[in-house]
């Protein structure tokens, strides 16, 4: 599975950051390989509009079956789902602490965007 | 963390008066002046700017005079009326296409039909937001360009800013100053906000402009309260608005009086409650009361 | 002659003038048409009591995607600037109340897939308030963007010898849109700092239009510092109404003040001279 973590810095010690379309990092780990990737949002932290259905587009073509975050506005979750991104929010800690919080089953699936989208 | 915002619908009816009233009572929040188009909240909180940013607005199509052709494309294309023959001449022809960017909504579709690629699409600086210490506390204010556009993008710079203050400092509560209106800037002060207090007036533009803010709110399952400012200059239109918002399911917060003492205070870059204890400073202490009641109700 | 009656600051008294102006102007015989382009607040109606004649929805298009002829390459999302239009998953997501309508996306699409369907955004009202002309927007509540309103508005403006447009408050788009292609633009004050503060931001913003500009004073008082601005800023001050309670009680009743009092009436047409003079030179 290919779970991506918006992070604010660029390891698996980094701080998953709360935010989604607008977060620093998106931290994309292969449970299978272990292997990591590591992708800047920069374009989107100055993004007008739609930045959270840009970040969106970008997870679901880094190939993600899941996102681990910390709030997901309802624009981002209508673009995740059209992906086939599940969403976890509410994620809280580490890069690691998060992954494994989620290979431990203790994340809930959201069914719903955690918040209302910033302005439109 | 809560986040109070102070909204009118109707313009004019003194929600920055509130808001810095509010800031003398409050004396632990964060203040974010949200009304960016035309932000007073600075005249009477006197901040002192201590860090300054440029807020980049949306992208703007630009035509490089020298690569034009006056093909005039662009112009056929262009559903804003955006491009128009104004530019100067160059070696081939004696005037070209230029952009207008006061109309010029940055859709790139003239950067897409220019045979000589004469058009880009540029980040534009659209104004500059600031955080800043005032007596009351931090200020996060900005001042969005002259006729510039995307002042929503710029409302929500301001209010994130205001929040990661206010957990910096470890303080639980913004005052947001909002705009007028029912359109972007307002969208972008209300949205996850705890609480909505709308300031009107007792007329009848007022009472309109009121229901369609609480329309507003309500869309966005903000609680709201209502205050009815110079309440006194028409006490049957007061009672009237009450009524209404209540039938709305809006709460009464209570009553300010029409009072000399708000534009002298202004004048004098004093908030009411510095200017004087009596007065329609009486009634701002037991709106503020309310207010800060229904906040401690939302935190649980 | 088209005239925009704007001003930084809320509540300076636009529409009070607006409505006013129009009403006495119509009065006098000449053909006058009002347009309300606040339309996220538009109060015209409560003075003016307009008989409206028809009342029509105000429609933006934006795209709608034929599944059996989108063959899935994504142009349209990397076209659209606003991400009203994306390409996740198989067919393109829309997101219409991001469209601008620029017609960007149909541009790119190879197979025609995707067309254009109008969606509502706000009702037009159009009618007369007795031999004045009357038009109203009323941008949808929760919708964000109020200038294609506003150009709905203006879009069905009849010709007219004298046409008065109320802006919303502020300095930002909408106003922009309200005031583009006037002939003059009437900035309404009042004397107070934050009035003042407000002034200088619209004299900066109708100047970056460059539209000839004149002010007039609500509620004025003996403050002079309004006065001192438009002086040294070389901006003619047309008129100025005293702070007087009998006109903030006949608006807050939804009163024309110029129906009411023959002083007030007197003033407006002064007004109206005064403005036409300012353009016909």
């Amino acid at each position: 599975m290919r779970i991506a973590v918006t992070a604010q810095g660029t390891d698996r010690e980094a701080q998953v950051d709360p935010r989604f379309g607008r977060a620093k990092y998106f931290v994309v780990v292969d449970t299978e390989s272990g292997q990591l990737e590591v992708v800047d949002n920069d374009v989107n932290l100055n993004a007008v509009q739609g930045a959270g259905i840009q970040a969106a587009q970008k997870v679901a073509g880094l190939r993600a079956d899941a996102v681990l975050t910390g709030n997901v506005g309802p624009k981002a979750f209508t673009a995740l789902q059209a992906g086939k991104v599940t969403v976890y929010v509410g994620v809280v800690g580490t890069v690691r602490e998060a992954l494994e919080k989620f290979q431990a089953g203790q994340l809930k699936q959201a069914t719903t965007a955690s918040v209302e989208g910033h302005w439109l | 963390m809560k986040e109070l915002v102070v909204i009118s619908g109707k313009g004019g009816t003194g929600k920055t008066s509130v808001v810095a009233a509010f800031a003398s009572l409050a004396k632990r929040a964060v203040l974010a002046d949200c009304d960016v188009d035309a932000a007073d909240l600075h005249l009477v909180l006197e901040p002192e700017v201590l860090q300054r940013h440029d807020f980049i607005g949306g992208k703007k199509a630009r035509i490089d005079s020298d690569q034009c052709m006056s093909c005039g494309r662009c112009q056929a294309v262009c559903r804003f009326k955006a491009s128009s023959m104004t530019g100067p001449g160059n070696d081939l022809v004696s005037k070209t296409y230029r952009i207008d960017p006061l109309a010029c909504e940055g859709c790139g579709v003239c950067v897409g039909v220019c045979p000589v690629s004469a058009v880009a699409l540029e980040p534009t600086t659209a104004g500059e937001w600031f955080v800043s210490h005032t007596r009351y506390g931090p200020m996060v204010h900005a001042r969005l360009g002259v006729a510039a556009d995307n002042s929503g993008k710029l409302v929500s710079t301001v209010r994130t800013a205001a929040s990661d203050l206010a957990k910096q400092h470890g303080l639980g509560l913004v005052i947001v100053d909002g705009p007028p209106g029912i359109g972007c800037p307002v969208i972008a002060s209300l949205t996850g906000a705890s609480l909505a207090v709308v300031v009107t007036e007792p007329t009848l533009s007022g009472l309109h402009d009121l229901e369609r803010v609480a329309e507003l709110t309500r869309h966005f399952g903000i609680p709201t309260l209502v205050c009815v400012n110079k309440w006194d200059i028409n006490p049957d239109l007061t009672e009237r608005i009450e009524r209404q918002s209540e039938a709305m399911g809006l709460k009464l917060a209570g009553r300010l009086r029409y009072d000399g003492a708000v534009t002298a205070a202004q004048i004098l870059k004093q908030t009411v409650i510095e200017h004087s204890a009596l007065g329609v400073s009486e009634d701002m202490t037991k709106f503020w009361a309310t207010v800060s009641a229904a906040l401690e109700v939302e935190k649980q | 002659m088209k005239i925009a009656i704007a001003s930084g600051k809320g509540g300076t008294g636009k529409t009070t003038i607006a409505t006013n102006l129009g009403y006495v102007a119509a009065a006098q015989g000449r053909s006058t048409v009002y347009l309300d382009c606040d339309v996220e607040e538009p109060n015209g109606h409560i003075f003016l009591k307009p008989t409206v004649d028809e009342e029509r929805p105000i429609t933006r298009p934006v795209p709608q995607v034929d599944a059996s002829l989108c063959n899935g390459c994504g142009a349209c999302g990397k076209a659209c600037q606003f991400s009203a239009i994306v390409c996740i998953g198989d067919q393109p997501l829309l997101f219409p109340k991001l469209c601008h309508s620029c017609g960007g996306c149909m541009r790119t699409c190879p197979t025609g897939a995707l067309s254009e369907t109008p969606r509502e955004i706000g009702t037009l009202r159009i009618g007369r308030s007795g031999l004045l002309g009357f038009i109203e927007g009323r941008l949808n509540v929760g919708e964000a963007m109020s200038p294609p309103a506003i150009r709905a508005v203006k879009a069905a403006a009849p010709v007219a010898d004298l046409t008065i447009i109320d802006a919303p408050p502020g300095t930002s788009c909408p106003v922009i849109e309200s005031v583009r292609g006037c002939d003059m633009v009437l900035l309404v004050t009042e004397p107070t700092p934050f009035g003042l503060n407000d002034l200088g931001l619209a004299v900066e913003m109708v100047s970056a239009m460059k539209l000839p500009m004149r002010v007039v004073i609500n509620r004025a008082g003996r403050d002079g510092k309004t006065r001192d601005f438009c002086d040294r800023n070389g901006i003619r001050i047309l008129a100025e109404i005293p702070d007087v309670r009998s006109v903030a009680e006949a608006y807050s009743r939804g009163a024309l003040i110029a129906e009411l009092s023959p002083t007030y009436r007197g003033g407006m047409e002064c007004l109206l001279d005064a403005l036409g003079q300012g353009v016909a030179r």
